[in-house]
């Protein structure tokens, strides 16, 4: 059962070949006896599951039930689930049970979506890892000694080792794409505002985006379609009407314009990544496609911006941590101040740290201008280089991350040398743009992602190109070794 | 960044570093500051700065009440509460 994707289980749940039940039970027991390998859980919610599950039979039984009705996912743990702790990787939340379900989460309910359980991810989506969790790192399915990649790198881990059909993750620098590339298997972050953030934690807000994490794009066309909605309660959610995702995946893509920009194939790009990415290329132009090299002249400065606006926005979301409403609070605190103090520097760890102080400081009065307002700046012609680029082509395709998995610890202490695993990914969060990863070979025998960034609102395209590959590769069906 | 500008940080952000900390501390966030000041030459003379990237502007709604009472559910999480009051340690003597 584990092996079907969810456009194969929607097909059988109908067949009655078998039922939500005994489809959640089967997972819930491969998260049960594997995932002590992987640590890609940190909330396993059986019972509420199988009750989902049992409402999900009796709905299919009735002949009226949604399209993914039955089908069991997990949620990454930044997305806050009514009774269910929501940690968000850390210790300051790890007493936080939230009073109300993210939009999002409410969505897939309504439709009879089952929740497996909550998976684990870099200590309020500050990573590229998975290391900064505050319940441990992840281990990739595909070798154990190496990182899932990150943020979402539970979400990525669950779905490589087939403990789970499908996560729901979000994405503010390439927290879906990297870890989905890492991992094998295919990642979307759709355009911003295209999903509602209300109940999603917030790191940066003007860069965060719930995406998807699946083994087929058609599985991600398929739950884009409950997840993608208008939302009142997010005042940067878009109110554009949401397509049946699924409805041009079969379209041909023949005389589709990829542009390959240089500066994603330069210097820092691993031999075997960019031998997998131009293969993938190879194959596009076989299925009708051609290819134009462009250029996107401030490539480079998207990593400095980033670390400029995500940190600024990360101190101040993150304020609201002080030890008074919810979350941890220190022992016996002597007065006020202290209070907010130790509670904040023993609920956070030192990336979130970090960031929180790097973000006070660009924020702060005599710098605002040098950093903040300037990286503003440097966004604007980011996003306008994305703006010329597609006049000429449709979609823009190249690798995910400079090289694949890499061993824990290997990135040593400097903060720095982790920030450039998102040299690829950035980019497009501060453009607001939607892309994908998709899995395109192995190199070491560790996967390789291709990233399809797409314009504003262009999801069922990205989708529709990456299906089409999918349907003339095998990539996305390889399994790490061990997993039957 | 000196030990002195990386305790004033750390107070406007109400963190606290332990003394022996400090050392590493102010050499990690050095080095962040040494990327991001990448963007000092770039020039940005005439460039508007960007705020959202579909320039979406805040949308209204009618004046009308939409939120109901949550506070029991919401205090219900909190470290200390008291009379539907959240604690906190004295601040006047």
């Amino acid at each position: 059962m584990h092996n079907l994707t969810i456009a194969q289980m929607i097909r059988e749940l109908r067949q009655k070949t078998f039922s939500s039940v005994e489809l959640t039970e089967h997972f819930l027991a491969r998260i049960e006896r594997l995932d002590s390998q992987y640590n890609s859980f940190v909330s396993i919610t059986r019972a509420r599951a199988l009750q989902q599950a049992r409402q999900a039979d009796a709905r299919l039984a009735a002949g009226n039930a949604p399209a993914l009705c039955g089908v069991p996912i997990a949620h990454k743990d930044i997305f806050c689930t009514n009774g269910v702790r929501t940690s968000c990787g850390s210790k300051m939340l790890d007493n936080f049970v939230p009073p109300y379900d993210a939009t999002i989460v409410e969505n897939y309910q309504r439709d009879g979506v089952v929740m497996l359980g909550k998976t684990n991810m870099d200590e309020f989506a500050m990573g590229s890892s998975n290391e900064t969790s505050y319940y441990g790192p992840v281990r990739n399915p595909w070798a154990l000694n190496c990182v899932p990649g990150g943020s979402s790198g539970g979400a990525a881990a669950s779905v490589a080792a087939r403990i789970t059909p499908a996560c729901t993750a979000s994405d503010t620098g390439g927290s879906i794409r990297q870890p989905a590339s890492l991992c094998g298997i295919t990642g979307i972050k759709p355009t911003y505002g295209r999903v509602s953030r209300w109940g999603m934690i917030a790191f940066a807000s003007s860069l965060d985006q719930a995406g998807l994490l699946t083994r087929t794009a058609e599985d991600s066309a398929l739950l884009l379609n409950t997840m993608a909605s208008f939302d009142s309660k997010d005042s940067t959610c878009v109110d554009e009407p949401v397509p049946d995702y699924t409805a041009t995946l079969n379209q041909s893509i023949s005389g589709l314009k990829i542009g390959l920009p240089k500066e994603y194939f330069g210097e820092g790009l691993s031999e075997g990544t960019a031998r997998a990415v131009e293969e993938a290329i190879k194959t596009f132009e076989k299925l009708g496609a051609t290819v134009h090299s462009i250029s996107l002249p401030h490539s480079h400065i998207a990593v400095p911006a980033y670390y400029v606006i995500a940190p600024a926005e990360c101190s101040a979301n993150l304020s609201r941590f002080d030890g008074v409403r919810y979350g941890y609070r220190c022992e016996n605190p002597q007065n006020l101040e202290d209070l907010y103090k130790r509670s904040r520097s023993e609920g956070f760890g030192d990336e979130v740290k970090r960031r929180i102080m790097v973000g006070c400081y660009a924020l702060s009065a005599g710098f605002y201008d040098a950093y903040y307002a300037k990286a503003q700046k440097a966004r604007r012609l980011i996003q306008q280089d994305f703006v010329e680029a597609f006049k000429q082509v449709d979609v823009i395709m190249g690798p995910t991350s400079p090289s694949p998995a890499f061993e824990f610890g290997s990135k040593g202490k400097d903060p720095v040398a982790m920030y450039l695993e998102d040299i690829y990914t950035i980019a497009t969060n501060l453009a607001g743009l939607p892309g994908m990863s998709i899995p395109c070979g192995l190199s070491d025998n560790k996967p390789v992602g291709l990233q399809i960034i797409g314009n504003y609102f262009a999801e069922a395209q990205m989708l529709n190109v990456a299906h089409q590959f999918q349907q003339n590769t095998q990539f996305h069906d390889l399994a790490p070794a061990g997993i039957q | 960044m000196d030990h002195s500008e990386i305790k004033k940080l750390a107070h406007l952000a109400r963190l606290e570093i332990r003394p022996d900390a400090l050392d590493e501390v102010a050499e990690r966030i050095s080095n962040v500051l040494t990327l991001v000041d990448q963007l000092q030459a770039l020039d940005t003379d005439h460039v508007a700065p960007m705020a959202h990237p579909l320039d979406a502007v805040q949308r209204l709604r009618a004046d009308v009440v939409t939120e109901p009472d949550c506070r029991a559910a919401y205090q219900a999480i909190a470290p200390a509460t008291e009379n539907g009051l959240y604690l906190v340690p004295k601040v006047i003597d």
